[in-house]
Parts: structure tokens; sequence; C-alpha cells
């Protein structure tokens, strides 16, 4: 199990950096935006992780209100830009 | 020893497609088809890791609560999706040459006709401007 945790961690560690260097990169904003929300999404998955090592259940009101923040900063993002790019 | 093997399982799956979105969003060309590898984490990689969480707790109390999380996420992400990618296209940002098939071509065309055609008749009574400005605004509104 301890094995099987750690590799979890490494897998969501690179996926994490594959995402953060499309948000570095990303040739256009909604590039950027649609990489933070996989960011968000694997931090929410390394939430569960905690809580599966830890054996408690704190962070499941995070996992809502990180879907919340997601939702409305990618909105946000498209509902605001315009043609400049 | 059982739960353990599932558990893993789960997590590992749920892991798996936080790497896919990854390699996605690294490799493929433009954002329509990043958008494709991005909903991976977002709905199955979630709902995988939130079974683990389920088998390790054990406790039917809280599948209610987790099935929440899931379906607010699953509220979501497609309506952001929706957002992302009619703000894509509407600026352009995919490639065309990539493109199979782009039924909204269609529409989009018919939309710009039907809307010059209802402009006809007020252009008629002599507002030149607004005739000038009729195809830019009718194209951004149509989109």
């Amino acid at each position: 199990m301890t094995i099987v945790i750690y590799v979890v961690q490494s897998i969501l560690a690179l996926a994490v950096m594959l995402a953060l260097y499309r948000a570095v990169v990303g040739p256009s904003i909604l590039d950027r935006a649609l990489a933070l929300d996989v960011v968000l999404a694997i931090i929410s998955a390394a939430l569960v992780l905690t809580m599966i090592v830890n054996h408690h259940l704190d962070h499941l009101i995070l996992l809502v209100v990180i879907s919340l923040v997601g939702f409305i900063g990618s909105v946000a993002v498209a509902r605001f830009l315009t043609d400049r790019g | 020893m059982l739960t353990d093997v599932i558990v893993s399982i789960l997590l590992i799956g749920g892991a798996f497609m936080s790497l896919a979105a990854g390699i996605g969003l690294l490799r493929f060309p433009d954002l329509l088809s990043r958008m494709h590898a991005a909903t991976k984490p977002q709905v199955l990689g979630l709902l995988l890791v939130l079974a683990a969480l389920a088998v390790e707790t054990g406790s039917w109390l809280l599948l209610p609560v987790l099935f929440l999380c899931w379906l607010f996420q699953l509220l979501t992400s497609p309506v952001s999706a929706l957002m992302v990618g009619r703000t894509g296209y509407r600026t352009r940002h995919l490639r065309r040459e990539l493109l199979t098939l782009d039924e909204l071509d269609d529409v989009v065309e018919r939309a710009i006709v039907d809307q010059a055609e209802r402009q006809r008749p007020a252009g008629a009574d002599g507002a030149d401007a607004g005739v000038q400005d009729g195809p830019g605004g009718s194209a951004g509104a149509a989109r």
C-alpha cells in the first residue's frame, strides 16, 4: 500500500508538471485556463489521496470548493475574452 | 487485504487519468483536442479516486456526500467546457486544417445570411452606417 501511494504521488506530480508546462507555454489564454482547470482536478485527486492516507474526511468540502473555483475561473476567462486573443 | 488491492487499483487508475490529461495537454496540437484530453481527470479520474475513498472508508453514509462531490463536478465541467470551446471557436483558436467536419460553419453562414436579410428593410430607411456595421456585428452575434 505504501508503494502504491508513492507511485500514485509521483504520477500525479508528473501530470501536474505537464499541465503546468502547458499553462506556462500555452499559446493562448484559453489553453492556460484549460491547463489550470486540469491542475485543479489533479489537486482534488491529491486531496483525496491525503484523505485515504491519513484516514480522515476533512477535505471533502474542499473538493466542492475546488470544482466551484475551477468553474468560475474558466467561465470568467472564457466570457470576457474577446477577439484580441 | 482485498480492500487495499481494490483501493490501489482505483487510485492508480485515477492517477493515470491525470497523467493522460497531462500528456494530452502537452502533445495535442490545438485547443479543441486539448479540451478532449482535459476532461478525463475532471470526470472519470475524480470518479475513480472518490470510489477509492469510498472503498477505503467502507461506510454507506459517506456515499451520498461523495456522489454529491462528483455530481457537482459533473454539472460544472460541461458548462465551463462549453464556454471555453465557444470562445475558442469565436476567437479562432483552432486549426481548421485538423478538422474533418465543421458542422457549425453551415449554421453560422445561414445565420449571417438571415441577419443580413432581416437588416435590409432597416437599412433601406437610409442609415448607411448601420449597413456598414452589419456584417461584422451579425457575424459576431451569429457565432
